[in-house]
């Protein structure tokens, strides 16, 4: 059996009186879309947090490829090979798409230096690729604070490519996108994943999206995996249905 | 940066120094402005991390002591050492200092600034022994590179050099707000998590920030010191600090030349105001910095910009906030 790529082992976490993660044992495996469902407050950003570095577990440990990262700050994970798309966009506001996404990718190459400019013709190549690849090259020269939401989100998601991880981590990639955008976003972004060999977890209210993008889903609810499997048989169970999905 | 503007802005240094030249009575105050504009430029690279500084004074005040303490030792000696040594006791002092200050951001980071400044200026007045107290440091007049000069050669050639290094020190701030450093300085403004999540310490980028704006600091701080030859330790004082911030937002805060024409300007001002209006002329400088803040927030140069870009330019940036690097300058950006 290969390694999982990310495994997570024993994860408590509490915010006061409310249990966010309680002996929660979950792992990704190479090539894997897991999708994350459950009721809001159920934990699922806190699960993305802790394995991002953001937050520290008050028990448990977290591993990828091999590799014990529990404690190490988001930086460090980031340059392991996990990157994170967020609910809310986090974008350079002041700053072009174009210069978002190269210094992601300067990043990527720690070549970040105090005299040569921002972005070497290479670079400003693999931006525009991934920029078209989500469909929002024709936003490349405007600053981020002018974007519309939706497209806020996939330059979010664009970044996060930029760094070639290993394993992308989304926060409802596509809430906010336009609905008549969402299928073919995904489409291609999911694509683009399995092109580039990158796994990824996202956390999803949609459970058409679910059902479509994910090989695997894992319900998230008080704080603990309640279930998890191949998307049909999770949503057909009747359990989840009355606790997660409401009907 | 376009050839436009490095045209402009060399245009500008020659026109300053011919102006030092025919007009002596103006070399005293062309060395203040360059002095007070190189630190004002460091307050410029803070801010464009969305940080000030009320403390930046100490590195003004450290370079000019330890050029003093070198002439001192030396027995007299060359504006280059003077220089090369305050630039080196400021990036050390930055060092240090900044690995503190570096972990705090907003008023926090302003406020510990100035703490810092003033355990500094305490330091310079009490240790009286060593550092003269409050009557300062005394320096003998530097060669100028080896020459030694009388009165008037060396305070030419001292405004000569001033407008030298402010601009160089101009275009080297651009190179480094180009770079990719200087665009991780300015993401800390907007967003420093994503900063972390795209792998890079937004400690480190505001540590580097810091330090190159301590080392425009102190080459005005050994500048004034050789002027004057004097350091003391009002170079250190709070009010100094704050005369720094006047002038970055007086002259424009998202431009580097923005810190040497707000100099101009707020030294121009001081002493016209001073003498046709002793008693109020700080009430006049206060009046003009409330009209900057409220009818021109982009300062003076952005002032200038602002009524020379062309139409197309002013609507591209309706937040007016200049890019700085990846458009063809506006006419009059080059002024930046």
């Amino acid at each position: 059996m290969t390694m999982p790529l990310l495994q997570v082992k024993d994860l408590s976490i509490r915010f006061g009186g409310i249990i966010a993660a309680e002996d929660v044992n979950l792992s990704v495996n190479p090539g894997e879309n897991l999708a994350i469902i459950g009721p809001n407050g159920a934990g699922k950003t806190t699960f993305l947090n802790i394995c991002t570095g953001y937050l520290s577990p008050v028990s448990g440990t977290v591993h990828f490829m091999g590799r014990d990262i529990t404690r190490l700050a988001p930086r460090n994970i980031t340059r392991l090979g996990i990157a994170r798309a967020f609910q809310i966009p986090q974008l350079f506001l002041e700053q072009t798409v174009n210069e978002n996404m190269l210094l992601a990718i300067t990043a990527r190459h720690t070549s970040l230096s105090t005299i040569r400019p921002l972005g070497t013709s290479a670079f400003r190549d693999e931006a525009a690729d991934i920029l078209s690849l989500l469909k929002v090259a024709d936003f490349a020269a405007r600053p981020a604070q002018e974007l519309p939401e939706g497209t806020r989100k996939l330059v979010d998601i664009a970044i996060a490519l930029a760094l070639q991880p290993r394993l992308l981590l989304m926060d409802e990639p596509t809430s906010g996108v336009a609905s008549s955008e969402k299928f073919a976003v995904m489409d291609v972004l999911v694509a683009a994943l399995a092109t580039r060999g990158v796994s990824s977890v996202f956390v999803e209210h949609d459970m058409e999206m679910v059902t479509r993008y994910a090989n695997r889903v894992a319900v998230w609810n008080g704080g603990r995996v309640q279930k998890s499997g191949p998307p049909q048989d999770i949503l057909d169970d009747p359990e989840v249905r009355r606790t997660v999905i409401g009907h | 940066m376009g050839a436009r503007n490095i045209v402009l802005l060399v245009t500008a240094a020659v026109l300053l120094a011919a102006v030092a030249w025919l007009l002596p009575w103006t070399r005293t105050f062309l060395v203040i402005a360059m002095s007070k504009g190189l630190a004002a430029l460091g307050i410029v690279i803070l801010l464009r991390a969305g940080q000030v500084s009320f403390g930046h004074a100490m590195f003004f005040a450290v370079s000019a002591y330890a050029a003093g303490f070198a002439s001192r030792m030396l027995g007299g000696t060359d504006i280059a050492v003077m220089l090369a040594v305050g630039i080196a006791a400021a990036a050390v002092l930055s060092l240090v200092v900044g690995l503190f200050v570096v972990r705090y951001r907003q008023i926090f980071f302003g406020m510990l600034n100035l703490a810092f400044s003033m355990v500094l200026y305490s330091i310079l007045e009490k240790f009286f022994e060593i550092t003269g107290g409050s009557d300062g440091l005394r320096l003998s007049r530097p060669s100028m590179f080896g020459l030694v000069l009388q009165r008037n050669d060396f305070d030419l050639m001292l405004v000569f050099l001033s407008i030298a290094l402010a601009l160089g020190a101009t275009l080297a701030v651009q190179v480094y707000f180009a770079s990719s450093y200087g665009q991780a300085l300015r993401a800390i403004k907007s967003n420093e998590t994503r900063l972390e999540y795209i792998g890079v310490s937004a400690r480190l980028v505001l540590l580097i920030g810091y330090v190159v704006s301590a080392v425009t600091g102190a080459i005005g701080g050994v500048l004034l010191a050789a002027l004057q030859g004097l350091a003391s330790p009002s170079f250190s004082y709070w009010i100094q600090s704050g005369e720094f911030v006047f002038i970055a937002i007086l002259g424009g805060s998202a431009f580097p030349a923005g810190a040497f024409v707000g100099a101009l300007v707020y030294e121009g001002v001081r002493i016209y105001a001073a003498a046709f209006a002793n008693d109020i002329w700080e009430l006049v400088l206060g009046l003009v910095i409330i009209g900057i803040i409220l009818f021109a927030p982009r300062g003076l140069v952005g002032l200038a910009v602002e009524t020379f870009a062309s139409p197309r330019k002013r609507e591209a940036v309706p937040d007016g906030s200049v890019p700085m690097t990846n458009a063809a300058p506006a006419k009059g950006s080059a002024e930046q």
